[in-house]
C-alpha cells in the first residue's frame, strides 16, 4: 500500500539527484503488500552512478517507467496528488499527474518519456523538500508499511496512528482478560516440557497486546491489575519494554508512543514447531479462547517450522529482539560476503607519484616487486559479488601508494594468535570536559579524531607530522605549479599544528569516520546533519540534510565514496559524497538505528539498532537481506570480519554475538563484559576479536577458535536452530583494564598493534 | 495500591503550581493534570536516556533531558546545565525543597585579581598500557604533572582530602582516608599524594602528622583501583623512614615513637604481601638498608629497634637472614646498654628493652614460622646437627652472658656493615646458608632463655630421632635451660604451655626451682608493676640478669637423663594462645607500644618475673590497626 507511495517519493528524490543510469533498465517490481518486512524501500536497479568521480554531470536520462499499479496504487498516487496540491506544488502535481498519466489515462505502462521530464520533476520535489521536509519525511517513514514511525513531531499529521490503534478497539470482556491469559498460561505450563519451552514465547506478545487492548478500552484499573499480575512472568530481557509498557495507562498516551506503535505495526514473530503449534490451536478452539485466538491472528506471525521443538536456550538465544525473532525467509536471500578483488597494482610506479603522495612523508624508493595482495586475490571468490555489482571510484595515483604502503606494512605484520597477542596502545583523551562522543582512527593510523558533545570535531595528528592548512587562494597564485614539489608548497607552513578544530555542527557529534584516503572526514551529530570536512583545508564541504532527526552514526565505505548513515528516524541512508541526497534509503528497522558498518566489500551495509535487531542491507537494490536477532539491549557496535563472513555486534547488554552472514546464523556469544560494547574490531587477520566497553576494560577474543569450532550442518543452516556452547571462557584471551577509560573506539594498525581510545573520565 | 513504581506528581503539587500561575483548578482536572505530567516525565526521561547512551556517559545529564525535551517539542530547561551536581534544600515549615541558589557577588568577580585559569586544552595521550598483551609497561595512566591538567573537582578533592587528613577533625580523617581507600577515580591525583607523603621527612617532630600520613600509604595502597606503579618506591622509601629514622620527635621520651615505627613496619610488611609484584625488586634492597642500621652501633637505639621490626615485618625469613646472624654481634652492645643501670641510662636503658622485646617477637617467629617450614624433620636432619651445630654452640658456651660475643662473629657482623658500607650490591646473601633449627633455637635460647615463647620439646625430639647425640650437645642446649629450670617454667606458667604434649616429662622432670608463679601470680605481678613501674622494672632486669647469669653455671642434667622415645616431631606452643580473650591472648608478643606518660611504664605482663623488663604493652592499638596486623602477619 502505503510504501509504494514512499517509493514513489524516493524515486523522485533519486531521479532528481541526477544518478540515474542511463544504461540501466529500471524496473521496478510491485511489491505484495504484506511484504513490509524491511523490504519497502524497492529501489532496485542500478540507481548508483557508474563513474561516481564524474560528479553530478551526468543527465537524469533514466527510463522511468511507472509500474502497471493495481487499483490501490492507483489511489496512492491520486493521494500524493492530492498533496502536492494541497501543498500548492502545481507544478509538481501536474508533472506527477502528466507522468503517472492520471486520471484520464488510467494506466500507460510505458508513460511518458521520463527523461524529459526528469530535470522539471527534480525542480519539483526538491521545492516540497525544502518547504516541507519533515512532513515528507513522515509521510515517508510513517506510510511505509514497516512502520519505520516518524518519532513525536511527527506526531500531529499521523492519521495513520489512529487507525492503527483503533485495530485495538474491539474487544471482550476486560475481566475476562485475566482469565483468558491464566487459562493459557495454566495450559502452557501442563504442556510437556519440549512444547512448554516453544509455547511461552506466546506469554510476551500476548501480554502486551491484551494490555494495550485494555488500556485503550479505558479499562485503567483492570489494565493495572493485570499488569501486576503478569508481568513477573516475563522474560527478563524484556524487563525495559515493559517499565515502558507499565508507564502507559492512558489511551491518550498510547498515540505517540513508539514502543506501543512498533508493536501494533509490526507483527510479533515467534518461531514454533508444528506440533506445538498445533497443540496450541487445538486448546484454543476447544476453549473457544477467541480473544487470544484473534490476537494471535491479528498481531502476531507464527513462523511454523517442521521437526523438533526446540529447547529453552535456543529460544533464548533468539529472542529478545522488538519484534521477536525475524522470519526465516528474511535470511534466505543470497549475500556475496566474499571479498572483492584486490587490483593489481604495478609496484614500480613512475616519479611522479612520489611527490604526488607527500601524504606519507616519507620518499618512496625502491619498492620490492613483490605483489603478494594481487597473487592471493587472483582467484576469484566463488562468494564475492561481481566487480562491478556496485560501482567503485577508481583507484587514484595516491590510493594506489597508499595500498603499497599497506602492502609493505602487511608484510612487516605480527600474527596473532591465542598465544601471540597484541600490545595495546591506549590513547587518552585528556580534559574532554566537554563530552567525548565519537572517535574515529584513519586506517594507517597517522590521525586521530574526536566528536564531542559540545558540537566540535577535534583532529589530532598522532605522528611528528603536523596538520597544515592549504594556502589561501591567493597565496596559491603565487605559486609555481610547474615546480616538483608543487603540492608541499601549497600547504601553509604557518598553520601547521598538532590539532585542528572542526566548527560546524550545532548539536554533539556521535558519528565520526575518515575516508580511506584520509582527504575527507565525516561527522554525524545530533542537529540532523552528516558533514563532510576537508582535511587538506580542514573547512566543511557539505552538509548532507535528510535524516531531521540526530544520526547516530556515520561510515564510510571501505572504497571511499560513499558513506552510510543511520540515526533516529530509524532509517539508514546511503549517501555518495558528492550527492547531496541519500542513494538509498533503508526503512525497516523499528527503532533507532545505532551504528552502522560497511562490508569490506562495500556491497552491504550492516546497521543495529536500539530495536535489538541487527540488519544487513544490500547496497544495490537497498533490501534487507539478513535480520539478525539475539540481543537483549540496544546495539551499539558491529564489527565485519576482514574476510567479510561473520559479523560481530555488541550492545548494551554486555555480550558479543557473533554472527555468521552467509547461513544467516548466530554462531557465537562471547560473555564477560559487565557494560555497554561501545567498539568491537578483528584484528587485521581475523584472528583476533578486541571489544572495548563501558566497563573501562578492553577484553581480546579468539576469533579463530570461535569460527572454527562451529559445524554448520545442512539442518542448522537450514532451520537456524543453534547450539551454541558456553565458551566465552575459553575464547577470552585477556581482559585489559584501563583507567577510568571507557573504550570508545579500537583499532588495529596495519601491523596489529591495537589502538584503544577514550576519554579519562575522573 | 501496591508499592509505586515511579516517581509521582501529587495533585496538591500541580493545584500549588497552577496557583502560582493564577489559576484555579478542580481535583479532578488536577488529578489528570498530575497523572498527564508523569506519563510526559517518564517518557522524556526514558528518550533522554538514549541521548546519555550516545554521549557514552553512564550519568544523565540535565542537557540529556533538555534534549529529549527539544526533540519532542518542549521548551528545555534553562540554567540547569552546570555540571556540578545541585544542592536540594528544604524549608521544614513549607515542607517546600528547593535548588539552592548561590548569590554571587559580581563586583567581587569582576574586580578580582585570581582570573581562573580556564580549563586545560582538550588533548590526547598514548601511552602503551599492555605489551604483547600482558604487562604494563611504564606507569600507566600517568597524567602530566601539569597541576593545570587536574580537573577542578580533582583539585578539589585533593584539597579536601589532605586538609581533611592532615587537619585537626579526627572524623573527618577517617571520612578522608576511607574515601582515599575506595575511590576509584583519583588515579591522576596519585603522584600528588606520594608527594605529600613523601613529606614525612619534613614533620619528623610531629609525630600525630607523621601517622596521619601513614594512614594515608595505607589507604592508598589498599585502594584497588589504584595501580602504584613506580611509585610505590616513593612510598616504601617514606615508610622506610618512619621506621628508620631517629625521628626528632624521638628526642622526647614522652613521645611514643614506637608505635609509629610498628605502624609503619606493618605497612611494609602490607605493602609487600599485596603489591609484592611492583616491589620484588626493592626487596633485597631494603634487607640491605636494614641491616646496614642494625649493624651500625652509632644509631640510636629507636633505629635499632625500627630496623628490628622492620624485619620482623619482612617475614621470618628476612629475620632468618639478616637478624638471626647479626644476633650475637648485636647482643653484645644490647646487654652492655641493658646492664648499665647507671641513672644516666636510664633511658637509654628503657629503649634497650624495647629492641630486646622487638628481636624476641621476631625470632620467636623465625622459630615457629622455621618449624612450620621443616617438613617430618628427617634423620638426615639429626645426623647432620651435631656438625653443624659445633661451631656456633663452642661459642656460645665460651662466652659468657655478659661478656662481648667471640672474634669470628663479630667480624662477621662486621664485615656484613662494611660491605653495606661499600654500597656493593648484596652478593652477601649467596654466601648465606640457614642454619638447621635446633642450632638456631639453641643459640636463641642462650639469649633469652625462657623468655622465649616458642618452645620445642627438645628432649623428645632429640631423643626421638638422635638417641645418640653426642651429650655435649645435650648440655649446650640444656645449659640455658636450666638456669630457668624448663619444665618448671612451663608448668609456672600453665596457660602457655597447658598443650604442651611432652607433658610426661614435665612431671617427671625435677623441680629446681620457686614455686611456678600461675595465672594468679603474673597477675599479682602486674598489679605490682603498676603499683610501680620503678620497682618492677628494676626488680624484673636484675632477674633477668642474674638469670643470665646463672645460666653458665647451673647444668641440670639429670633431667635430660631420660630420654623419651617418641615420633620425631618438633612440637612447640605459642605462649599465650591458651590465654584466652580476657588475658589477651598473644598481644604481649606482639610488641604493640602505646603512648604512656611516663614513657617506660612497663606493664609487666606474664613474663615478667622470669625477663629483663621488655617494653611491652599496655594498651592496645586502634582495633583496624590489630586486625589488620594480624591479617597479613600470620602467627
Amino acid at each position: 500500500m502505503e510504501h509504494d507511495q514512499f517509493k514513489f517519493i524516493f524515486k523522485m528524490a533519486a531521479v532528481q539527484g541526477g544518478m540515474v543510469d542511463a544504461k540501466d533498465e529500471l524496473d521496478i517490481k510491485s511489491e505484495p503488500p504484506s511484504d513490509g518486512f524491511g523490504n519497502s524501500n524497492a529501489n532496485d536497479g542500478r540507481l548508483l552512478s557508474s563513474s561516481p568521480g564524474a560528479g553530478t554531470g551526468g543527465t537524469a536520462t533514466g527510463n522511468n517507467k511507472p509500474a502497471p499499479g493495481p487499483p490501490e496504487e492507483q489511489q496512492t498516487l491520486l493521494a500524493v496528488l492530492q498533496f502536492l496540491k494541497k501543498s500548492k506544488l502545481a507544478e509538481s502535481a501536474e508533472i506527477l499527474r502528466r507522468e503517472a498519466g492520471l486520471p484520464e489515462d488510467a494506466l500507460d505502462p510505458k508513460g511518458t518519456d521520463a527523461s524529459g521530464s526528469g530535470p522539471g520533476l527534480a525542480a519539483g520535489s526538491g521545492q516540497v523538500d525544502g518547504v516541507d521536509a519533515s512532513s515528507l519525511l513522515s509521510r515517508v517513514t510513517v506510510s511505509s508499511s514497516a512502520a519505520a514511525q516518524a518519532p513525536k513531531k511527527a506526531g500531529e499529521d499521523q492519521p495513520d496512528v489512529s487507525v492503527v490503534l483503533s485495530a485495538y478497539s474491539q474487544q471482550g470482556d476486560p475481566s475476562l482478560y485475566d482469565a483468558y491469559y491464566s487459562g493459557l498460561k495454566r495450559f502452557i505450563e501442563s504442556v510437556l516440557d519440549c512444547h512448554r519451552a516453544e509455547l511461552s514465547q506466546l506469554f510476551y506478545p500476548l501480554f502486551v497486546h491484551m494490555y494495550l487492548e485494555l488500556v485503550y478500552n479505558n479499562n485503567e484499573s483492570v489494565a493495572k491489575a493485570f499488569f501486576e499480575k503478569f508481568s513477573g512472568d516475563q522474560e527478563c530481557y524484556y524487563e525495559q519494554d515493559l517499565r515502558i509498557l507499565s508507564s502507559l495507562t492512558k489511551k491518550e498516551h498510547m498515540k505517540g508512543n513508539e514502543t506501543l506503535l512498533d508493536f501494533r505495526t509490526s507483527k510479533f514473530v515467534l518461531r514454533i514447531s508444528r506440533d506445538s503449534y498445533q497443540l496450541l490451536k487445538r486448546h484454543l478452539q476447544e476453549r473457544q479462547n477467541n480473544q487470544i485466538w484473534n490476537i494471535i491472528q491479528e498481531h502476531l506471525y507464527i513462523d511454523i517450522f517442521d521437526g523438533m521443538p526446540r529447547s529453552k536456550s535456543q529460544i533464548d538465544a533468539m529472542s529478545g529482539s522488538l519484534a521477536g525473532e525475524a522470519r526465516r525467509e528474511a535470511n534466505k536471500a543470497k549475500v556475496f560476503y566474499g571479498l572483492l578483488k584486490e587490483p593489481e597494482i604495478e609496484l614500480p610506479l613512475d616519479d611522479e607519484d612520489e611527490e604526488a603522495e607527500n601524504e606519507e612523508g616519507k620518499p618512496k624508493k625502491k619498492k620490492p616487486k613483490k605483489d603478494s595482495m594481487g597473487s592471493k586475490s587472483k582467484k576469484q571468490d566463488p562468494n564475492a559479488p561481481l566487480q562491478t555489482r556496485i560501482p567503485l571510484p577508481e583507484l587514484k595515483d595516491s590510493d594506489k601508494l597508499d595500498k603499497i604502503m599497506y602492502m609493505k606494512e602487511s608484510t612487516k605484520r605480527i600474527r596473532l594468535g591465542s598465544d601471540n597477542l597484541p600490545s595495546i596502545c591506549f590513547y587518552t583523551f585528556l580534559n574532554a570536559y566537554q563530552g567525548l562522543t565519537a572517535v574515529d582512527v584513519t586506517d594507517d593510523s597517522s590521525l586521530i579524531a574526536g566528536g564531542f558533545a559540545d558540537s566540535t570535531v577535534r583532529v589530532w595528528s598522532v605522528t611528528p607530522k603536523k596538520l597544515r592548512k592549504v594556502k589561501s587562494a591567493a597565496d596559491l597564485n603565487l605559486i609555481d605549479k610547474e615546480s616538483d614539489d608543487v603540492l608541499e608548497r601549497i600547504m601553509d607552513e604557518k598553520t601547521a599544528s598538532e590539532l585542528k578544530i572542526l566548527y560546524g555542527h550545532s548539536g554533539p557529534v556521535y558519528g565520526i569516520s575518515f575516508s580511506p584516503d584520509r582527504n575527507y572526514l565525516l561527522s554525524s551529530s545530533e542537529d540532523g546533519t552528516i558533514r563532510l570536512w576537508s582535511l587538506q583545508t580542514f573547512t566543511c564541504l557539505v552538509g548532507y540534510k535528510g535524516h531531521n532527526y540526530p544520526v547516530w552514526d556515520t561510515q564510510f565505505s571501505p572504497y571511499g565514496y560513499y558513506f552510510v548513515s543511520g540515526g533516529h528516524d530509524r532509517v539508514a541512508r546511503l549517501w555518495a559524497t558528492d550527492h547531496y541526497q541519500p542513494l538509498r534509503i533503508f526503512a525497516g528497522h523499528l527503532a533507532d538505528i545505532t551504528c552502522t558498518r560497511f562490508h569490506p566489500n562495500s556491497n552491504y551495509v550492516a546497521t543495529g539498532s536500539s530495536d535489538r535487531t541487527i540488519r544487513l542491507w544490500d547496497v544495490l537494490n537497498g533490501n534487507c537481506v539478513r535480520i539478525f536477532t539475539g540481543h537483549k539491549g540496544p546495539i551499539h557496535a558491529l564489527a565485519f570480519s576482514p574476510n567479510g563472513k561473520f559479523l560481530a555486534s555488541g550492545a548494551t547488554d554486555g555480550r558479543v554475538l557473533l554472527w555468521d552472514i552467509g547461513h544467516g546464523l548466530m554462531v557465537g556469544e562471547l560473555k564477560g563484559h559487565t557494560d555497554t560494547i561501545y567498539s568491537l574490531r578483528f584484528s587485521r587477520d581475523g584472528e583476533i576479536l578486541a571489544s572495548g566497553s563501558m566497563d573501562n576494560t578492553v577484553r581480546l577474543w579468539d576469533a579463530m577458535k570461535a569460527f572454527d569450532d562451529l559445524e554448520t550442518d545442512d539442518f542448522t543452516a537450514a532451520t537456524g536452530h543453534i547450539h551454541l556452547q558456553d565458551n566465552s571462557q575459553e575464547l577470552l584471551l585477556g581482559t585489559y583494564m584501563t583507567k577510568s577509560t571507557p573504550v570508545l573506539h579500537l583499532h588495529f594498525t596495519r601491523r596489529n598493534l591495537l589502538l584503544a581510545a577514550g576519554a579519562y573520565n575522573p | 495500591m501496591s508499592e509505586r513504581r515511579f516517581a509521582e506528581v501529587s495533585r496538591d503539587s500541580v493545584k500549588l503550581m497552577a496557583e502560582s500561575a493564577g489559576l484555579e483548578l478542580g481535583d479532578e482536572v488536577a488529578a489528570l493534570l498530575a497523572e498527564d505530567v508523569c506519563y510526559r516525565l517518564r517518557e522524556a526521561a526514558q528518550s533522554s536516556a538514549q541521548f546519555m547512551r550516545h554521549a557514552k556517559r553512564k550519568k544523565l545529564t540535565v542537557d540529556d533531558f533538555n534534549k529529549a525535551l527539544r526533540w519532542s517539542n518542549v521548551e528545555a530547561i534553562c540554567g540547569y546545565g552546570a555540571q556540578d551536581a545541585m544542592l536540594f534544600r528544604s524549608v521544614k515549615e513549607g515542607e517546600l525543597f528547593f535548588v539552592e541558589d548561590r548569590d554571587i557577588n559580581l563586583i567581587e568577580l569582576a574586580l578580582a585579581t585570581n582570573i581562573p585559569k580556564g580549563c586545560a586544552e582538550t588533548m590526547v595521550r598514548a601511552n602503551v598500557a599492555y605489551l604483547d598483551g600482558k604487562g604494563n609497561v611504564g606507569p600507566q595512566g600517568t597524567v602530566p604533572a601539569a597541576v593545570q591538567s587536574l580537573s577542578d573537582d580533582l583539585l578539589k578533592y585533593y584539597q579536601q582530602i589532605t586538609r581533611a587528613i592532615l587537619g585537626e577533625d579526627p572524623h573527618l580523617m577517617k571520612v578522608a582516608l576511607q574515601d582515599l581507600q575506595s575511590n576509584s577515580k583519583i588515579a591522576a591525583l596519585l603522584p600528588y599524594f606520594v608527594y605529600v607523603i613523601s613529606g614525612v621527612k619534613s614533620v619528623s617532630h610531629d609525630l600525630e602528622q607523621l601517622n596521619r600520613l601513614l594512614h594515608m600509604v595505607k589507604s592508598l595502597v589498599q585502594n584497588p583501583y589504584l595501580y602504584l606503579g613506580s611509585y610505590v618506591r616513593s612510598l616504601v622509601s617514606s615508610v622506610m623512614y618512619c621506621i628508620l629514622e631517629p625521628l626528632a620527635a624521638s628526642i622526647n621520651p614522652l613521645n611514643d615513637h614506637w608505635t609509629l615505627r610498628d605502624y609503619a613496619a606493618l605497612l611494609l610488611s602490607h605493602i609487600f604481601w599485596t603489591h609484592g609484584d611492583l616491589v620484588s625488586g626493592l626487596y633485597r634492597q631494603i634487607l640491605l638498608s636494614l641491616q646496614k642500621v642494625l649493624s651500625d652501633p652509632v644509631r640510636p637505639l629507636c633505629s635499632h629497634y625500627g630496623a628490628v621490626v622492620g624485619l620482623h615485618a619482612l617475614g621470618w625469613k628476612a629475620v632468618e637472614r639478616v637478624l638471626f646472624p647479626h644476633l650475637p654481634a648485636y647482643w653484645a652492645n644490647l646487654q652492655a646498654v641493658l646492664d648499665d643501670y647507671s641513672v644516666s641510662n636510664a633511658q637509654v636503658k628503657a629503649d634497650g628493652h624495647k629492641v630486646y622485646g622487638a628481636i624476641l617477637v621476631a625470632v620467636e617467629r623465625l622459630l615457629k614460622m622455621k618449624a612450620l617450614s621443616l617438613p617430618q624433620p628427617a634423620e638426615g636432619c639429626s645426623s647432620s646437627q651435631p656438625g653443624c651445630l659445633a661451631g656456633p654452640m663452642g661459642y656460645r658456651v665460651s662466652s659468657p652472658g655478659l661478656s662481648p660475643p667471640p672474634e669470628p662473629l663479630a667480624e662477621a657482623g662486621l664485615g656484613i656493615a662494611s660491605h653495606l658500607q661499600a654500597g656493593g650490591a648484596g652478593c652477601q646473601w649467596e654466601e648465606w646458608s640457614p642454619v638447621p633449627l635446633p642450632a638456631m633455637y639453641s643459640e636463641l635460647y642462650s639469649f633469652f632463655g625462657d623468655s622465649l615463647a616458642v618452645r620445642f620439646s627438645t628432649e623428645q625430639s632429640f631423643g626421638g630421632f638422635s638417641p645418640c647425640t653426642p651429650s655435649h650437645f645435650r648440655e649446650t642446649r640444656k645449659e640455658p635451660l636450666g638456669h630457668v629450670s624448663n619444665p618448671d617454667t612451663t608448668r609456672k606458667m600453665p596457660q602457655l604451655t597447658a598443650n604442651l604434649n611432652i607433658s610426661p616429662r614435665q612431671d617427671g622432670s625435677p623441680r629446681t626451682d620457686p614455686p611456678p608463679p600461675s595465672l594468679a601470680a603474673t597477675g599479682s605481678v602486674r598489679s605490682l608493676a603498676r603499683s610501680s613501674m620503678q620497682r618492677s622494672r628494676a626488680s624484673s632486669s636484675r632477674s633477668g640478669q642474674r638469670s643470665i647469669g646463672l645460666s653458665r653455671d647451673v647444668f641440670p642434667k639429670a633431667r635430660f637423663t631420660s630420654p623419651h622415645s617418641g615420633p620425631p616431631t618438633f612440637s612447640f606452643v605459642i605462649g599465650g594462645r591458651q590465654m584466652g580473650r580476657r588475658c589477651q591472648g598473644r598481644r604481649p608478643f606482639q610488641t604493640i607500644f602505646v603512648p604512656t606518660p611516663p614513657p617506660p611504664v612497663v606493664l609487666p605482663r606474664v613474663y615478667t618475673h622470669k625477663l629483663p623488663v621488655i617494653g611491652r604493652v599496655c594498651k592496645p592499638l586502634r582495633r583496624w590497626t590489630r586486625s589488620h596486623y594480624s591479617l597479613h602477619l600470620p602467627l
